[in-house]
């Protein structure tokens, strides 16, 4: 019987006719795309994007050149120099991220003791050569110039949970 | 003049030779448009199965892409591998190609309007249905390529195996009809839309549709070119144009293969309530929305349906299909007989 049964439903077509009404059914639901370059999905404040180099508000470079980020980079993407500089303090004079080494684990920014280097919000960096993604110090300051209004908004709320 | 005109137009060689280049320009043009936008339709209705979008960039709602990838296709360059056969591998795709619009000469769009009004019609469409498989064959043999070769060989027992039914399929509809002529089939179809044989003859023409994927290669029995194992099947080798000229041909013979439904079982180019103003709108347009019918459910099997294994393939065609559509051939032919339906000619 079991059989017979089987066999009746597979010459009558049921389930395919179920699975056809199914896609149907989808065919009218609402799109899920995002239409990416026109419009953008959410970002948590804690997204790891593009690195800058952060200054303090009276245009002093946070960076004390502590190279504990260049330690902790498990991808070693981070290659730092320094020495004091003509007032007595430490500073950089090499701070270079190679990008295409980076995984953007974020480690340099827990690592870093003045919040120097951060990884803000941009995602949106491709480059036609290869050559461009070497970010050296110049590239991350003046990235940290054109983000820091969004950086420090997102530290800002996430500073509860640090 | 216009006496000159017509005696030059329907006694002279030249004239006669220019309306029948006009004839096939007036089907081909068009079809191969509709190829173009067919591709676009595929693309816009698996998206929508999906919940994507689609092609929506190029040009308003990305109807200018089928243009930009016919481009792209035109300006690769072609390449032909060192160690296959240049000439049958060149010739492979043409094949398949003309095969595929050499077999509209029979289609009838309207009431008279078709290139060949011959009386062997059907006949005709099936012998050249059944040569495609040669551009495929020789595509696969000429490659000199494992994957193409093993597309090849799937592709044309698939086709092989699922001709048979569908030429029961043909058989059944000649019963009803008792004629070949295309034309014959449709005329007799007239009348409200249940006279179609689509419902007096509803498991053949399942059957009919099925094998119809079967035989372009659709899902879900799109295995001579299931990427999982064979990479892209018997075209694996093929690029540019060569390919562009194998795609081409898939889609026309989709089509071809719709419209041949169409003809069949869905009453041609007869509006489907046989009054005004349902007749006034051109038979042509009907034809279309049939067609274009087939397509979209074409587009949604594919959409909806994974892909066959191979001994299933095999096991459906022989094992299910030809029975079922044997049988249905022998209950058809004896209820003609014995109901006194048959047709009198």
């Amino acid at each position: 019987m079991a059989s017979l049964d089987r066999t009746a439903r597979a010459f009558l077509l049921t389930e395919l006719i179920s699975g056809f009404a199914l896609t149907l059914k989808y065919m009218f639901k609402p799109k899920v795309t995002v239409n990416y370059p026109h419009e953008k999905g959410p970002l948590s404040p804690r997204f790891r994007g593009e690195h800058v180099l952060r200054r303090y508000p009276n245009g002093e470079e946070r960076c004390i050149a502590c190279k504990l980020c260049e330690a902790i980079c498990p991808a070693q993407a981070i290659t730092i120099e320094a020495e004091p500089r003509d007032d007595g303090s430490r500073r950089t004079t090499r701070y270079d991220i190679d990008m295409t080494k980076c995984i953007y684990c974020g480690f340099c920014q827990e690592a870093c003791p003045v919040d120097a280097i951060v990884e803000g919000p941009n995602f949106e960096f491709s480059t036609e050569t290869r050559e461009e993604l070497m970010y050296n110090k110049d590239k991350l300051l003046a990235n940290g110039d054109r983000w820091e209004s969004l950086i420090a908004a997102n530290l800002h709320a996430d500073a509860a949970y640090r | 003049m216009t006496a000159d005109l017509i005696h030059f137009f329907t006694t002279n060689w030249l004239g006669q030779g220019i309306v029948i280049f006009a004839q096939c320009l007036a089907v081909t043009v068009p079809l191969l448009i509709a190829v173009a936008y067919m591709t676009y339709v595929d693309r816009k209705v698996w998206a929508a199965i999906q919940l994507r979008r689609g092609p929506n960039v190029v040009g308003p709602f990305g109807l200018l892409q089928p243009m930009a990838d016919g481009l792209k296709l035109v300006l690769k360059e072609t390449i032909i591998p060192s160690s296959a056969n240049s000439v049958l591998f060149v010739i492979a795709p043409m094949i398949t190609f003309m095969t595929a619009l050499v077999a509209w000469a029979v289609v009838p769009f309207d009431d008279g309007w078709v290139i060949a009004d011959i009386n062997v019609g059907i006949l005709y469409l099936f012998a050249i249905s059944s040569l495609g498989v040669y551009g495929i064959i020789i595509a696969g043999w000429a490659s000199n390529s494992k994957y193409a070769f093993l597309g090849a060989l799937r592709s044309a027992a698939q086709m092989v195996s699922y001709e048979v039914s569908i030429g029961f399929v043909l058989i059944t509809v000649l019963l009803c009809v008792g004629s070949l002529n295309l034309s014959d089939v449709v005329e007799s179809q007239r009348g409200w839309f249940w006279r179609w044989y689509f419902l007096p003859l509803l498991p053949m023409f399942v059957i009919f549709f099925v094998s119809a994927l079967a035989e372009t290669n659709r899902t879900p029995f799109d295995l001579p070119m299931s990427e999982a194992e064979l990479v892209a099947g018997f075209h694996t080798e093929y690029s540019a144009m060569t390919f562009g000229l194998f795609f081409l041909g898939e889609y026309a013979n989709m089509i071809l293969l719709s419209a041949l439904g169409a003809v069949l079982f869905l009453g041609g180019w007869l509006s489907p309530i046989p009054y005004a103003p349902f007749t006034l709108i051109p038979g042509v347009v009907w034809f279309a929305l049939k067609i274009a019918f087939l397509l979209f459910v074409f587009s949604w099997t594919k959409g909806t349906l994974p892909r066959y294994r191979y001994d299933q393939l095999m096991r459906l065609g022989w094992k299910v299909f030809l029975p079922v559509s044997l049988g249905w051939v022998v209950l058809t032919a004896a209820v003609l007989q014995f109901g006194g339906w048959l047709p009198k000619s």
